[in-house]
């Protein structure tokens, strides 16, 4: 029996759960002995000139080796992200100005960790403090500029095309509804914060450890802001404490490091504390959503619009290219026949935005999702209903959308009446017009949403080496960078279930730039169905070599020969007892080693249906999630166990974004949620237990029909939740309340709406 | 200041700053690197550790204020051996997927070590409650939950099977179709 599809504990818990997952903080490495460690002096103002930095005291502080500003940095600004605004490059330390509060300041190197602490607060920082652009539309006016030089805060625009809109996008609509929506800024929070460490090698190499989502793309990063050979640098991984996507490459506090270093001769180790990465660390979504939605009265969806805004913070970083996944998956699962969108990307005195967990589709989704309901309401018909009627049909497939996704398969329509179905919907909708006639306190809501998103969305490649050992191990090498998705057990399994060597005797190897020079890390749900497939096919020609030196050890053809998985030996093909020769004795007479480039050609597009049932207390506006119910669908599971872990998390992300969770800032920059004491992220107490349904759809586009899971949860719950709690006022006249649905904002739009 | 700190059973001793916070004492003096520091406000519970056999939170607890007490890390907790870890807290987090990154997993263990020893008694909402000060940013906590409940002898299946699932956990407290 294959151990594909079946539920196998993981391999890396043992360390996990006696001594700890080892953390770039937790390093005792001995290349690290005697390490200074960096604290960071960061900006209090949000927009200033920097006039004067005086760092004397700092420097007779006891402990101190070194102090350094901007002036002594000599690494050319970097261009964060290649398609931003020219002008829009960030100095290593700030220099004349400052543009975020958290943007580093002075750079004090200490003995011991605490010493630093103290030495920072004696750098003395003159700030001019300049006008504060914080909300997009202001920034969207030019009236206060972050970089003069760039005479703009425009960071880009992407259209759908180069023609105008169609003018007659919505004429023959009988019905057509719009309004602003927010897709608030939120933070990753990993609970591992941002660190790394760095020394420099007699051979005038430089070695990083350090905390990151793909070690491969970070080097290349680090070597290209330093101005030296990526041959010159080697990322170590350590254990990663999670990263959601604001991993994603090198930071460039890690050249820093690597730059520190050097300077002064020694080792250097950073980890910053919550607070500064509250600011320091970029943060997700920050989308103004204009949503237009056109149809008829018999609820056939014809026409949809949707014009972003998304906020790129002080320095442009991987927020920049997000708004594009939202334009491509703007239609969502509805076959829709005109579609437009339009998005701009614009500079903020904020902190720099990127990727978190499902990184553009998450705000195509919240957004066609919350049209879908308006329109319902307008029109008077069940969101249910609506959906249904105008889901991609499953005979469609592939269907390629006007947002120009190449959708490969899905069951859409399916997944929404499998997660009705088993919530009840019928029985729902009958206890919440109960509660409405008896005027309950609280109330009962009820919020689909349908979903479709990418994974593996631009980066289809991804290598692997599988090498059998004369002592009968096996060691994966793997260009995926896991914190947290557990490929040391999976990559195992795919290893196992071709050589039939127990997954005990597999080690996964990951994240280390020198044994793996190519890789394209863990991002976008990418790493089963690029880096998995990979290393299913090095073991599947790893196999076939074995089969051809055991041809002619067994004397037998070829094509007689198979893999006897229970004993992971070459045998002859229905001849039990026969000869035989096992791979580890293949290995002692020649090496037994595969490597494998797997390119995926295109993305995949797993899909699903959530149903989230809420409880909202209209006197409060308290909302309670009490049930998820979640179909979500990317094709054959491979390990039940983390499958299902990354929907929990998923699923606990958005229902954090849609109730709980907002980065916010005042009219001056200044952070509002600059620490976990302010930032709402969930505890257990704060969420239910999740229902989940399994629906498994194959895609084309890999041998194994696997797509990614990563994000799907996040992607399908959030909007599901912010429905409900809107449907649960519904009655009350409330037809939209923006994220996150705190008590305040629930309570306020029903006083708003009973005026 | 000198401190006296029997940490897992052995002894430590150091000559540290008053400031020195418990949790970096673990991990600087006496190099015992699970229990983690997830943020500076005692909000996230990564570092949480017994003193005493009570969890407390070792971000904010000073190294002096544990002197001459007994202190239980994660570590200290039992063993692998033979293909299974010896504590019931831990082997129950392991079977059901109760941890991901493991970053506030040292942190989790040591406090429902300590929530099951309060209650023997524990139901899916008293375990939600009860690591209210435990934040865990990858699994939405619901295979903590249930590891918990397993590890308290609650497990949500059996409770099931036995009709007696509405007191103990939420009746979509299930494992998952995958498990079937």
């Amino acid at each position: 029996m294959s151990i594909l599809g079946t539920r196998v504990v993981r391999t890396e818990d043992p360390v996990f759960l006696t001594r700890g997952a080892t953390y770039t903080d937790d390093l005792t490495d001995e290349r690290l002995t005697g390490a200074l460690h960096l604290t960071l002096v960061r900006s209090p103002i949000a927009h200033a000139t920097i006039t004067s930095i005086d760092v004397e005291a700092a420097k007779e502080a006891p402990g101190v080796v070194a102090v350094f500003t901007g002036a002594d940095v000599d690494l050319a600004p970097a261009l964060l992200f290649p398609a931003a605004n020219k002008a829009m490059v960030r100095p290593f330390l700030a220099t004349d100005r400052v543009r975020y509060v958290g943007e580093a300041v002075a750079a004090v190197l200490t003995e011991e960790a605490y010493q630093g602490e103290d030495a920072a607060e004696l750098v003395d920082v003159d700030y001019e403090p300049l006008d504060v652009v914080v909300g997009m539309k202001d920034a969207l006016t030019d009236e206060v500029l972050l970089f003069p030089e760039a005479g703009t805060n425009s960071v880009t625009s992407m259209h759908l095309a180069k023609e105008e809109a169609p003018e007659d996008l919505f004429a023959d609509c009988e019905v057509v509804v719009s309004r602003e929506i927010v897709n608030q800024r939120v933070a990753a929070a990993p609970l591992e914060t941002r660190a790394a460490s760095a020394y420099w090698g007699e051979d005038g190499r430089c070695t990083i450890f350090c905390s990151t989502q793909n070690a491969q793309s970070a080097r290349d990063e680090v070597a290209g802001w330093m101005g030296i050979d990526a041959k010159d640098l080697r990322l170590i991984l350590p254990d990663v404490g999670g990263g959601f996507g604001a991993k994603i490459g090198a930071d460039p506090e890690f050249a820093l490091v690597a730059w520190l270093s050097k300077k002064v001769g020694r080792p250097v180790r950073w980890n910053e504390s919550r607070s500064e990465n509250m600011t320091g660390m970029v943060q997700g979504r920050g989308q103004l959503q204009t949503i237009t939605i056109g149809g008829d009265r018999d609820g056939t969806v014809k026409a949809y619009r949707l014009d972003v805004v998304a906020d790129a913070g002080a320095y442009p970083r991987l927020g920049v290219v997000l708004p594009m996944f939202t334009k491509m998956m703007a239609p969502g699962t509805y076959d829709i026949p005109k579609v437009w969108s339009t998005a701009q990307v614009v500079a903020t005195n904020t902190t720099s935005t990127a990727a978190y967990r499902g990184a553009g589709r998450p705000e195509a989704t919240q957004a066609i999702e919350r049209a879908m309901d308006l329109f319902a309401d307008e029109i008077g018909m069940d969101p249910a209903e609506l959906r249904k009627k105008n889901v991609i049909a499953p005979e469609k497939f592939p269907f390629t959308t006007k947002g120009g996704a190449p959708y490969d398969s899905g069951e859409y329509a399916k997944a929404i009446d499998l997660a009705l179905e088993t919530a009840d919907y019928a029985g729902l909708r009958a206890e919440q017009e109960a509660r409405r006639k008896r005027g309950d306190a609280v109330q009962l809501g009820i919020g689909i949403s349908s979903y479709v998103e990418i994974t593996g969305g631009g980066a289809f490649v991804e290598n692997a080496t599988v090498e059998v050992h004369a002592d009968g191990t096996v060691t994966v090498l793997t260009g995926t960078s896991p914190h947290g998705q557990g490929h040391a057990t999976a990559w195992a399994m795919l290893a196992s279930d071709e050589l039939g060597i127990p997954i005990e005797k597999i080690t996964v190897i990951h994240g280390d730039t020198d044994l793996i020079p190519k890789g394209a890390g863990t991002m976008g749900s990418r790493s089963l169905q690029t880096g998995g497939i990979a290393v299913h096919n090095a073991a599947t020609e790893l196999v076939e070599l074995a089969k051809q030196r055991a041809a002619e050890l067994l004397e037998a053809d070829v094509d007689d020969l198979e893999i006897d998985k229970t004993t992971g030996s070459v045998v002859v093909k229905g001849a039990p007892g026969a000869k035989s020769v096992s791979l580890a004795q293949l290995a002692e007479a020649d090496e037994l080693k595969i490597y494998h480039e797997f390119d995926g050609k295109a993305p995949t597009f797993p899909f699903g249906a959530h149903v989230a049932v809420v409880e909202v207390d209209v006197e409060s506006g308290k909302a309670t999630v009490e049930r998820i119910y979640a179909v979500d669908d990317a094709g054959p599971i491979l390990n039940p166990l983390i499958f299902d872990g990354q929907r929990h998390g998923g699923i606990a992300q958005g229902i954090a974004q849609a109730l709980l969770e907002e980065v916010v800032w005042d009219d001056e920059g200044q952070p509002l949620t600059g620490s976990f004491a302010d930032y709402g992220i969930p505890s257990a107490a704060e969420l239910p237990s999740f229902d989940l349904i399994t629906m498994e759809t194959r895609t084309p586009v890999n041998a194994l029909g696997y797509k990614g899971i990563g994000e799907a949860g996040t992607i399908g719950s959030c909007p599901a939740v912010q429905n409900a709690v809107i449907d649960a006022v519904s009655h009350l006249g409330v037809s939209h309340i923006d994220m996150p649905l705190t008590p305040l904002r629930v309570w306020e739009a029903i006083q708003e709406a009973a005026k | 200041m000198k401190v006296e700190i029997t940490v897992n059973g052995a002894i430590t001793s150091a000559d540290v700053e008053p400031r020195t916070l418990l949790a970096h004492y673990l991990r600087e003096n006496v190099g015992l690197k699970a229990t983690n520091i997830g943020c500076d406000t005692t909000s996230c519970g990564a570092c949480t550790v017994l003193v005493d056999g009570e969890s407390v939170k070792s971000c904010t607890v000073l190294a002096v204020q544990a002197d001459q007490q007994s202190v239980t890390t994660m570590e200290g907790l039992g063993t692998y051996a033979d293909g299974e870890l010896t504590h019931p807290v831990t082997a129950a987090f392991r079977q059901g997927h109760g941890l991901q990154c493991g970053f506030c997993t040292p942190g989790m263990v040591m406090a429902a070590v300590s929530l099951i020893e309060e209650n023997p008694d524990l139901t899916e909402a008293d375990v939600r409650e009860g690591l209210e000060g435990n934040l865990c940013r990858c699994t939405g906590y619901h295979n903590i939950v249930r590891a918990v409940l397993v590890a308290a002898g609650k497990d949500p299946d059996a409770a099931q099977a036995a009709g007696t699932a509405d007191k103990t956990v939420a009746p979509g407290f299930s494992v998952g179709e995958g498990d079937k």
